[in-house]
């Protein structure tokens, strides 16, 4: 009897996870196409682009060298560099290179694009998650209670706030931040991201850039959760579940939020290639040592090995947001794990 | 018998920008104990705003502002939310009428008639479970045991129905809601879950109040019938008055009655009452029904009648319930 209950339970869960892994594989498999494509379009920006890649090894306008000279680097260098290949051919070896850790090198940096990408994206992201994951535990715990007890006084406040946040551009915000806690009350350092002489904590540099992404992205992430929530608490189901006599509390928490949790979830998934990003603008103002800064000198510089090597990683992130979105959102609705149908 | 439900002078009002919708104003009606009470009226009548009253299910900005509703003598808009909660889902359990979008998208079937079995019975997870797999077997599911593990996109509206009949009956209601609970499956369906209520009900014996717009279900189910027009009773009697040759009749019943689909006659459309339903803000200065009655006086454009009792128990709001003294 116990055990056939037993048995009966793994085969419900077997039966419940093999649709879900079957569509994760799907899934998975339609990212290999897609990828393909676009790193033949970003391959094929790159190439096209204005400027010759000859001069980042030796410079032509070189009064020491003669026309021969000239003639034999150029030679030289155009065979090894594989500059004659057909395009498809070329495209080919990047994506070998690539497998094998090799991204080119970068004429910004005079060194290897795998040498010091890593660590910029690093940066960026210690940053981002932080302001991450406050701005979204915020938004939940605000947006749910602000849906709940709608036009309320605390809903009132967070709309206004909201408002506030939404017209107030990330770069004022930051510049207002320092004046107030670096600059007058000196609580903060106006900018970088370590104490070269180690005096002053590291998480004291975090903490007006992590306030400004988090309000930047709060005000409009509150609204989000507020009206995918506000949706769920009209819907009829809700009226059955007060028809059962159940708690407000399991109303709001378990009927209505789990609902609610779908279209939050695709907003995570949306959120995560941001994470390895980097504000341009933040990151000059706070003199933060991340990508954004690096994206900056990739384009100014026209540095071709770098800019491939972001363009390749943020387009491979979406995909892999879009995946994460659609597993959140097939963990969270069963009609969408169970094959797609809704 | 006593009553079981008693309801008197019901006002449930919506207060919205444009004004005061009196979506119930003033309704008396009662349910004795294992009894069917029908309610009928076309869409927008106050029925359900009736039934959620009840189980005092109303969203802002509805309220009730006057009235009682006296359930085993104890008055409903009287306790405390917490009182109430004892009481939804326990007590007084309701059907809604769609059924496509009234289980939770993201819960088992399983899980869902647990839920008022835990809170209400103090049962276990397991021993709820098991018990849901009997009450669907009990709503005639075919396959319950699989069924219980199923989300409610796996199931048709009729199946969906019928877990809605199996979760309302988890507790042994001594009430009965059910808000037009066939009004959006098709005939076959609907005949199925008639007889299926009809069938339940007889073996519990649990009152139902059944709200429909359709006169002609009301034959097969219940034992007494009101009749509702914009917020109010406009008649109350027994089927077999509503059905019978009875002397008194009102001409919206009347109407009503002309408009039931029948199965045996060719009927090559049907007699539908003519205008449509005033707008609760614009109510007309009289008789509420008299801009679409045909024997309306110019008595009935500026008074307002009120309830009477014609014969005992059968009770018309109309200056001439007799229909031998009604002209076209
Ligand atoms: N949420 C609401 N806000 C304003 N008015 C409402 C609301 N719900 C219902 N009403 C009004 O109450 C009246 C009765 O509605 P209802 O009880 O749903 O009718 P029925 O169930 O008989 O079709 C209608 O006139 C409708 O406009
Ligand atoms: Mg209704």
């Amino acid at each position: 009897m116990e055990e056939t209950k037993f048995t009966n339970r793994i085969m419900r869960i077997i039966d419940t996870s093999i649709p879900f892994l079957k569509y994760l594989v799907k899934r998975l498999l339609l990212m290999i196409p897609v990828i393909i494509i676009i790193s033949l379009l970003i391959f094929f920006m790159i190439q096209n682009m204005p400027g010759n890649e000859l001069n980042m090894f030796f410079n032509p306008e070189d009064p020491s060298l003669t026309e021969l000279q000239k003639q034999m680097l150029t030679e030289y260098w155009t065979e090894k560099l594989g500059l004659n290949d057909p395009f498809f051919v070329k495209w080919g070896k990047w994506w070998l290179n690539m497998f094998q850790g090799d991204f080119g090198i970068s004429i910004t940096k005079q060194k290897p694009v795998a040498d010091f990408v890593g660590e910029a994206i690093m940066n960026s992201f210690r940053l981002n998650i932080s302001g991450f994951i406050l701005a979204f535990l915020i938004s939940i715990v605000v947006g749910v209670k602000s849906a709940v007890k709608r036009f309320s006084k605390f809903d009132n406040f967070w709309t206004v706030f909201s408002i506030i946040g939404i017209s107030l551009p990330g770069f004022f915000m930051s510049i207002l931040l320092v004046f107030a806690f670096s600059v007058n009350l000196g609580w903060t350092p106006i900018s970088g991201m370590q104490d070269p002489m180690n005096e002053t904590p590291a998480i004291l540099y975090y903490i007006l850039p992590v306030t400004v992404i988090t309000l930047s992205s709060l005000a409009s992430l509150i609204r989000y959760v507020r009206n995918a929530m506000l949706e769920v608490l009209k819907q009829d189901y809700i009226r059955t579940a007060r028809s059962k006599g159940l708690k407000e509390k399991v109303v709001i928490y378990r009927h209505a939020f789990r609902n609610a949790l779908i279209p939050v979830i695709t907003l995570v998934g949306f959120y995560i290639p941001l994470l390895f990003g980097g504000s341009i603008v933040l990151e000059r103002i706070f003199v933060w040592p991340g990508i954004g800064l690096l994206m900056n000198a990739a384009y100014t510089g026209r540095d071709r090995a770098l800019m491939i090597t972001m363009l390749i990683f943020y387009s491979f992130l979406t995909l892999l947001g879009n995946l994460f979105m659609d597993i959140g959102y097939a963990l969270a609705d069963p009609r969408v794990r169970e094959g797609g149908e809704r | 018998m006593g009553k079981l439900l008693d309801i008197k002078n019901l006002h449930t009002y919506f207060f919205t920008d444009k004004g005061t919708i009196k979506a119930v104003n003033g309704v008396d009606l009662s349910i004795d104990s294992g009894k069917t009470l029908g309610v009928v009226g076309e869409s927008g009548s106050g029925k359900s705003i009736t039934s959620f009253s009840i189980l005092r299910l109303l969203e802002n900005p509805g309220r009730i502002v006057e009235g009682e509703i006296l359930f085993d003598g104890i008055d409903l808009t009287q306790l405390s939310e917490e009182d109430m909660m004892k009481i939804r889902g326990n007590d007084i359990s309701m059907i809604f009428q769609e059924p496509m979008t009234s289980l939770n998208p993201v819960f088992r079937i399983g899980h869902q008639i647990s839920e008022p079995l835990i809170l209400h019975q103090g049962m276990n997870k397991r021993e709820a479970w098991e018990r849901s797999i009997e009450l669907l077997r009990e709503v005639k599911i075919p396959n319950p045991e699989r069924v219980a593990t199923n989300y409610p996109h796996h199931l048709s509206g009729g199946m969906r129905q019928r877990v809605m009949i199996a979760m309302a009956l988890a507790c042994k209601p001594k009430l009965l809601i059910a808000d037009e609970p066939t009004t959006a499956l098709d005939v076959t369906i609907q005949a199925q879950i008639f007889n299926l209520m009809n069938d339940l009900k007889n073996n519990h014996n649990t009152a139902v109040l059944f709200i429909t717009h359709d006169l002609g279900v009301i034959a097969e189910l219940a034992d007494d019938v009101v009749v509702m027009y914009t917020g109010e009773v406009v008649e109350k009697a027994s089927v077999e008055e509503i059905f019978g040759n009875s002397k008194y009749r009102h001409p919206y019943t009347e109407g009503l009655l002309r408009s039931i689909p029948s199965l045996d006659e060719e009927v090559e459309y049907l007699d539908q009452i003519d205008g449509s339903v005033p707008h609760p803000l614009n109510l007309p200065v009289g008789c509420r029904f008299a801009p679409r009655c045909k024997y309306a006086t110019e008595k009935c454009q500026k008074e307002i009648p009120s309830l009477i009792e014609v014969e005992k128990g059968h009770l018309v709001r109309c200056f001439y319930p007799e229909l031998r003294e009604r002209n076209e």
